[in-house]
């Protein structure tokens, strides 16, 4: 049997690249869709219910904003270390301890009041995301550990000491034994962009830090060394650059702003501090970032993609009867299609010249 | 019963899990491929290894399925990262979103349902000893995977295949030129550790704890891949660190009952913490690590 043959491209092909997202949808998409024909959910109602409902009321398409602010912020922070083969894929815990350390103001200080008090929360959510990461850091750097392990682990233990605090200290004594701290005061609470929906000033803090992001990528000195070192450590090490920098920056802008984003998602749409608040947007996010081949502006698309996919699924639960899971099968296949994609980028197949051979 | 004695009698149960899908991983490691899709494969493994049982398959088709299931969605991981070059960290993570959410999906209508388990085989005389008695009372697999790893270390260490294996990981381009077919071998090596990741699920489901929960596996599946690395990629030493993880996840238990009031939420991160500091303990090694690790480890195989 002839099998084609992979071959290296000379050069990397970018027609493909742009279209391998959208390959990655349709085949997701389709394996997806006779997935749930086998349970018997009505693709077609599913399909609608995914991809056009969300966009036919301006609600629902706020909802889809909302959703992808924490995305589109944690994916850009991993993205600069994916490309520098740094891979943290703790930012489910880092934007725990983010919501954690933001809600220490409200919890501690109920009855303060003043515009001081989002910003700070923000702030003290970075530091929180921050300081999670460093810890992965410091055992990567100085203790030579796997940053993949130690960073996922963190974020099974980030879960544990929330449930620890909504249980005990930080348990709302007026909440019917919920596991949920106090509602935050208003002084507490972002600002809302959009009149009439949840989306808040967060928003537009993600836009600017994307073009920040794009900028450290593609224009600046530091963002350079550790794309370098990504792509070619030796080259990397003979240049100077130095490795360890570069685990600690990567490390540490990824947990800032999976802190900073989990700071947002206590003092938005959630309003106080809740085990639901971890819903997994560290890891969707690893799926966004891929998605948006790394690129900042790539991701923007990309985190509006999986928001989209979130807020359909949601409306197809509703609507169609499909169970949430199929939400994490879906994200699943798109990632991994679009990883098989990719390969087209810098290969082509090449069929054997047949019987002369 | 003191504290000892039940971490003694109960410790080897709680580590097969641990020490089947490490094993796999081991394998699948030595050839040069890393597999970071453990957790999800593990968790598909566990739902279908209920279903069928919980169906009236019986324990030996729950394992089969179980099994076969993570080799199945191994082998879309091998297609992947050996037929298309992909990124094996990014592949392997794809997999593990997909396994965790197939498992959710298919276990839906079973959630909180439970099955029989199976019953323990008592090794005569020895099981009255004191202290170490309860070792010597444990339920089929158990003893099964104590004979099979001393196997796999055979295996491993002083047969062609191991050898095999080990060229394939530590020079795939050498063991090429002398003729090795390098894909058809990590492909197996895959297969191999989907199938003891899909049977490790199994045992954790239909055995272990005999119900099934979305989200049961709980990062068992990571720590397993976690155990691949403190034992240096040594079969042996693998089996160590999978008894002190089933010791360290029993210890919670066996801590309440001589009354220690420890909150449950730090008995329940213990063995995240525990990976974490002996990962930086054995990692610090770095001599130790660089001599056994694999050096091909992660790297896509393009002739």
């Amino acid at each position: 049997m002839a099998l084609p043959k992979l071959v290296r491209r000379e050069h990397a092909s970018l027609p493909v690249l742009i279209a391998a997202p959208f390959v990655a949808l349709a085949i997701a998409g389709l394996s997806n869709l006779v997935l749930y024909a086998a349970i018997g959910v009505d693709p077609l109602a599913v399909f609608k219910a995914m991809l056009i409902d969300p966009f036919t009321s301006y609600f629902s398409f706020s909802e889809i904003l909302l959703k992808a602010g924490p995305l589109l912020l944690i994916a850009q922070g991993l993205a600069i270390g994916f490309r520098a083969k740094v891979f943290n894929i703790g930012a489910e815990g880092q934007f725990v301890l983010g919501a954690i350390f933001a809600s220490a103001i409200p919890v501690y200080m109920p009855q303060a009041s003043g515009a001081w008090i989002w910003p700070t929360m923000l702030v003290l959510g970075m530091l929180g995301g921050l300081a999670w990461a460093a810890i992965t850091a410091f055992w990567r750097v100085h203790l030579n550990a796997n940053e993949i392990l130690v960073s996922l682990m963190l974020s099974f233990v980030a879960i544990q000491i929330l449930n620890y605090l909504l249980l005990g200290p930080w348990k709302d004594p007026m909440g019917f034994n919920f596991p949920q701290s106090v509602m935050f005061q208003f002084d507490a609470l972002l600002p809302i962009l959009l009149p009439g929906t949840r989306v808040n000033i967060s928003l537009v803090i993600v836009l600017i830090l994307t073009i920040v992001a794009w900028f450290f990528v593609q224009r600046s000195f530091a963002g350079y060394r550790l794309e370098v070192g990504g792509l070619a450590p030796n080259a990397a090490r003979y240049a100077g650059f130095s490795q360890s920098g570069a685990i600690w920056l990567s490390l540490l802008i990824g947990g800032a702003a999976a802190g900073l984003s989990g700071a947002a998602e206590v003092a938005g749409p959630v309003g106080q501090l809740q085990r639901a608040i971890a819903t997994g947007y560290g890891y969707a996010a690893i799926i966004v970032a891929y998605l948006g081949g790394l690129h900042p502006i790539g991701i923007i698309f990309s985190a509006f993609l999986i928001a989209t996919l979130y807020i359909g699924g949601d409306n197809a639960m509703v609507s169609a009867g499909l169970p949430i899971a199929a939400v994490n099968v879906f994200q699943g296949t798109l990632l991994l299609a679009y990883l098989a994609a990719a390969t087209f980028v810098r290969h082509k197949l090449v069929w054997p010249p047949g019987a002369r051979a | 019963m003191t504290a000892i004695e039940y971490i003694l009698a109960g410790m080897l149960a709680a580590a097969t899990p641990f020490l089947l899908a490490a094993l796999g991983e081991l394998v699948a490691e030595r050839s040069g491929v890393l597999n970071l899709g453990v957790e999800g494969i593990m968790a598909l493994g566990a739902a279908v290894g209920f279903i069928t049982v919980y169906s009236g398959g019986g324990h030996a088709m729950g394992f089969v399925f179980g099994g076969l299931s993570g080799a199945a969605l191994s082998l879309v991981f091998a297609f992947v990262v050996l037929g298309l070059h992909a990124n094996q960290v990014a592949t392997g993570l794809a997999i593990g979103i997909m396994g965790l959410g197939l498992s959710a999906y298919l276990g839906k209508p079973f959630e909180s349902f439970t099955v029989t388990g199976v019953g323990k085989i008592v090794v005569p005389g020895v099981v009255d000893l004191p202290l170490v008695g309860g070792l010597f009372r444990q339920d089929i697999v158990v003893w099964l995977s104590l004979i099979f790893t001393p196997a796999l270390w055979y295996v491993l260490k002083h047969t062609k295949l191991g050898l095999l294996l080990r060229a394939v990981g530590e020079n795939p381009h050498a063991a090429s030129a002398i003729g090795y077919p390098v894909l058809l071998i990590r492909l197996c090596a895959v297969a191999f550790g989907g199938l003891m990741a899909g049977i490790a699920g199994a045992y954790a489901s239909t055995i272990y704890t005999p119900l099934w929960a979305d989200g049961m596996i709980a990062g068992r599946g990571w720590i397993a891949v976690a155990l691949v690395v403190f034992g240096t990629w040594m079969v042996g030493r693998v089996f160590l660190g999978a008894c002190l993880f089933g010791a360290v996840s029993l210890g919670g238990i066996a801590a309440q009952t001589v009354g220690l009031a420890i909150p449950s939420q730090l008995l329940a991160s213990m063995p995240y913490v525990v990976t974490i500091i002996v990962l930086g303990i054995i990692s610090s090694n770095r001599r130790l690590v660089k001599l056994n690790g694999i050096a091909s480890l992660g790297e896509p195989f393009e002739k």
